[in-house]
């Protein structure tokens, strides 16, 4: 299943280049069960690439694989053209690749500010007595990571609440919030969990604008799982269809509505 | 302030804006909070923002007199775009960053615009889709270049590049000679009336209309070079172009923009503006939110704010219009100063307000008095768009909440016999743009305009009080006035009532419709323990009903006192299902009901009001943000409010 097409643009003008992350026949057990059976996908630079599936597919369990969270009993990881030997998600994060929560994972009392600017961890630094200190290049990074931060704030037009703790914010603030943090740490590659999961139509829409543009505008990989085949159809280039921990399907997002197998899965069949 | 640097009286904007370069150069013009920080331009720097626009421009190939768009939220640069419009020769036109696409598409149309400026995609996308064959626009500059990148840029340039542009440009000469050669009746603006009826009408002001009330206003509230305004209503309306342009380059004061529509507050408060204005809405919002919080304070905290509120509303407005007040009531009045009123205007962001001003519609007694119990100095004024704002205005020391003050420096005003308000000023308004028909039936040949309102001058003060729209106002079946603005209005001054729609021209006896407030409603249910789970089922719940009828007999009661308009008094009424929304056409963009709209949309619902019927079914198309349409069904119940008896039948 492996392609090699080259770079090319897509119908509404943007950049698809080289493949950024290459997953090769990944096998993931937890004890006897076997949540990813023998799944080969890639993921090319500048793509919204989405992963689709019924509960309990392993969905999120390949998001783990991929942000380092779970390693693999077989098969290989090459990112960026080299392949990743099994690593802690902290080392994955500082490769450039920044993920939100399924459940929302922020720090309820901190401010929202704050919490964006723990995505820039990654790009400090300086030591922890130069940070309490803070004079020198301790502080000249904190304006150089709080300027970045604000463009951020500013781009998903979440000035109003700058200062207010997370914990009082409602739940699709909170999951904008979320994708601020992960932006803040400039990924080359987002991992979107969810993202729209518990939203109304009117938030979905704007999630979903957001998506399009963190991608346009700064040029993010992004792959994503989601529940919603409407907003997975019109967001992504190709689609990852999973069932059983097996892939089902891959391709377009018009090639793998007519699958069978996809049909199948999603409608319903009787297993053996 | 006299002249000119040069030494001739300036006779444009542009000419002003030299002159504070030249007086005030390295103080702050403009501000504007973004990514989280205040960024500041001087008269210079601004000038020099300006000219590079300016020249841009016309390299671009802009016309004397062509007309240019301008759209998008409160921002220094497009003020900026403005000025610079006026510059080459060119006129502004603002418009109405929410108006619908077919709504710029007419104002396009109309106005026969080649360039615009605008704030971001959003507005760009209007533009795009309102463009027809009729429609003349040939290029867009936009500001937020976001979400553009794959947009067709053979029509669109960034604003920063045209400015690049222009700092290349060596016509430097030709626009100067363009600046110079505007004269003082040369066109400054148009405006397009936000239209309670029919088609929106380009207004036209000319540098005259625009500098003599700018120069007017500022001398009568003694504004100065170093007072600040927050500038956040919307750029199309007179009133924004006044206050953030005109006055701001004739007093040279500096003015701020909020960083995005949502945190107008904030910034509000982070400003402390020393000039501010703001519609009876804003003031209500606020008000409201206090109250509300108020509520929910401890016990303590609750009877120190009741304490001290009844002293400030004794004895504030006095202390505000200089008048005697006992020593002890000044102690007191000082100890709450420091405990409850300077905290919290201090927490509404209006610790620094000098002078306050507020307009467009009718303010609640109740509200305005409020505010000026705590010493901020809030003024009613009068206007119009026609009159570049200023017609009446209450001078320092004469304000009261029933009138809307003294003629403005230079405006002449005269009842007409059927009680119209007319005026002649120098700021009344050049003509309607390609409508000379609408000009001529408005102003006549002396320069006398209609109002349209209705309205008497208090033999006691010179105080001039306005009673209604004079096409609003009407007669009932027996012959009585009827004023439905007015009971509106009183209506309305309750929070919990965000609108009222009074009927009764040419019936025997009045009905309403009336809108809830979902903000105090919504509290108050929380706190009575009402479960509600829409707006509608809210709106119809039994105590809610009650608590509107309520409201309603307290109206009747006071309208009874009124003999010329005791038959005005409601007998029966209804709580709408949904907001009344411009949107749906129910309102104008500025939310001012339009009353035919509503009669016909509703008329099944005004036609139970009459006949007696107890409930009434009914479906109503409601027009989502993006355009989509969808039904609202309601069982609506119809309550009989309590009518007082006309006490002079009492007395007799």
């Amino acid at each position: 299943m492996k392609d090699t097409v080259a770079p090319y643009t897509t119908a509404d003008g943007r950049q698809i280049g080289d493949v950024l992350m290459d997953m090769r026949g990944i096998t993931l057990r937890f004890g006897g069960v076997e949540a990813i059976k023998d799944i080969s996908f890639d993921i090319r630079e500048g793509e919204i690439r989405a992963i689709i599936g019924p509960n309990g597919a392993g969905k999120s369990s390949m998001l783990n694989v991929i942000s380092g969270f779970y390693n693999p009993q077989d098969g290989e990881v090459w990112f960026r053209g080299a392949k990743r030997p099994p690593m802690k998600p902290y080392q994955v994060a500082r490769q450039g690749i920044a993920r939100t929560f399924q459940n929302i994972a922020l720090f309820d009392g901190m401010s929202v500010l704050d919490n964006i600017m723990t995505g820039r961890l990654t790009h400090m630094k300086s030591g922890l007595l130069a940070q309490a200190v803070w004079k020198g290049r301790a502080e000249r990074e904190e304006v150089e990571n709080r300027a970045v931060v604000e463009r951020i704030i500013d781009f998903l037009e979440i000035q109003a609440i700058r200062k207010t703790p997370v914990g009082r914010l409602p739940y699709g603030l909170k999951k904008r919030v979320e994708l601020a943090r992960a932006l803040a740490a400039e990924p080359k590659l987002l991992l979107l969990d969810e993202p729209m999961a518990g939203m109304n139509v009117e938030e979905k829409e704007d999630m979903s604008r957001f998506i399009l543009d963190v991608n346009d505008e700064f040029g993010t990989t992004i792959a994503l799982i989601e529940h919603d085949m409407g907003v997975v159809m019109d967001l992504s280039d190709r689609v990852v269809v999973m069932d059983y921990g097996r892939k089902i399907g891959d391709g377009t997002p018009s090639e793998v509505r007519n699958n069978q197998e996809v049909i199948d899965a999603y409608l319903g069949v009787a297993h053996d | 302030m006299a002249s000119a640097a040069s030494g001739a009286a300036p006779v444009s904007i542009p000419h002003l804006l030299a002159r504070n370069v030249a007086q005030h150069g390295s103080k702050a013009a403009y501000r504007e909070k973004e990514f989280g920080i205040w960024q500041s331009w001087t008269w210079s720097e601004a000038a020099a923002e300006i000219d590079a626009l300016a020249l841009g421009l016309l390299e671009m190939g802009a016309n004397i007199g062509d007309h240019i768009a301008v759209s998008g939220r409160n921002r220094p640069a497009l003020y900026w775009a403005m000025v610079a419009a006026q510059k080459i020769g060119c006129i502004p036109v603002p418009l109405y960053q929410e108006a619908a696409v077919e709504e710029i598409a007419y104002a396009l149309e109309h106005s026969g615009a080649r360039f615009a400026v605008v704030g971001d995609q959003e507005q760009v996308d209007k533009l795009t889709d309102a463009s027809t064959d009729k429609i003349t626009l040939e290029h867009i500059i936009y500001l937020d270049g976001r979400g553009l990148r794959r947009y067709d840029h053979n029509v669109m340039t960034s604003y920063a590049d045209v400015q690049e542009r222009g700092r290349a440009s060596s016509r430097k000469a030709e626009m100067q000679a363009r600046t110079d050669a505007r004269t003082y009746d040369d066109t400054c603006v148009m405006l397009y009336t936000s239209g309670t009826t029919g088609r929106p009408k380009g207004v036209v002001l000319s540098n005259r209309n625009v500098i003599e009330t700018s120069k007017n206003s500022s001398e009568f509230d003694h504004l100065r070079a170093g007072d600040e305004v927050l500038a956040y209503l919307p750029m199309a309306w007179v009133g924004d172009f006044i206050f953030s342009l005109g006055q701001a380059m004739w007093t040279g004061f500096c003015v701020n923009c909020p960083e995005s529509a949502d945190t107008m507050l904030t910034d509000l408060r982070e400003i402390g503006p020393t000039y501010f204005f703001a519609p009876p809405r804003v003031f209500e919002t606020q008000l409201t939110t206090v109250m509300i919080r108020m509520e929910d304070a401890s016990k303590i905290k609750k009877r120190l704010f009741d304490h001290y509120m009844a002293i400030a509303r004794r004895v504030g407005p006095d202390l505000l219009d200089g008048k005697p007040v006992g020593l002890m009531d000044r102690i007191r009045y000082g100890l709450g100063n420091l405990l409850i009123y300077g905290p919290l205007k201090n927490t509404l962001g209006l610790s620094r307000v000098r002078v306050g001003y507020t307009a467009g519609e009718a303010i609640g007694p109740e509200i305005f008095d409020f505010y000026r119990s705590l010493g901020i100095n809030l003024k009613q004024l009068y206007g119009q768009t026609e009159a570049t704002v200023f017609i009446t205005q209450q001078p320092d020391g004469e304000v009261r909440s029933d009138t809307v003050g003294v003629p403005s420096p230079g405006v002449e005003l005269r009842i007409s016999d059927n009680g119209e308000v007319f005026y002649r000023s120098s700021g009344t308004f050049v003509e309607y743009y390609k409508n000379p028909e609408s000009t001529a039936s408005t102003k006549d040949p002396e320069g006398w305009v209609a109002t349209g309102d209705a309205g008497f001058i208090e033999e006691s003060t010179g105080h001039l009080r306005i009673i209604d729209r004079a096409k609003d106002v009407g007669k009932m079946a027996d012959g009585a006035m009827f004023a439905p603005k007015y009971v509106e209005n009183k209506l309305k001054f309750y929070p919990n009532i965000l609108e009222a729609v009074v009927f009764g021209a040419g019936r025997d006896r009045c009905t309403a419709f009336i809108n809830i407030d979902l903000t105090a409603v919504g509290n108050w249910a929380e706190r009575n323990n009402i479960a509600y789970s829409s707006y509608q089922e809210l709106s119809q719940h039994p105590q809610v009903l009650e608590l509107v009828a309520s409201h309603v007999n307290d109206v009747n009661a006071s309208i009874a006192d009124d003999p010329m308009l005791a038959g005005c008094q409601i007998h029966r009424f209804l709580v709408l299902h949904k907001e009344l929304d411009a949107d749906d056409g129910e309102m104008t963009r500025s939310r001012k009901v339009r009353r035919a709209v509503v009669g016909d949309k509703f008329a099944d619902l005004i036609a139970a009001l009459y006949d007696g019927s107890p409930e009434i079914y009914t479906e109503t198309e409601v027009t989502y943000e993006d355009g989509r349409k969808g039904a609202i069904k309601a069982t609506l119940v119809i309550c009989d409010a309590v009518v007082t008896a006309r006490r002079r039948m009492a007395a007799e």
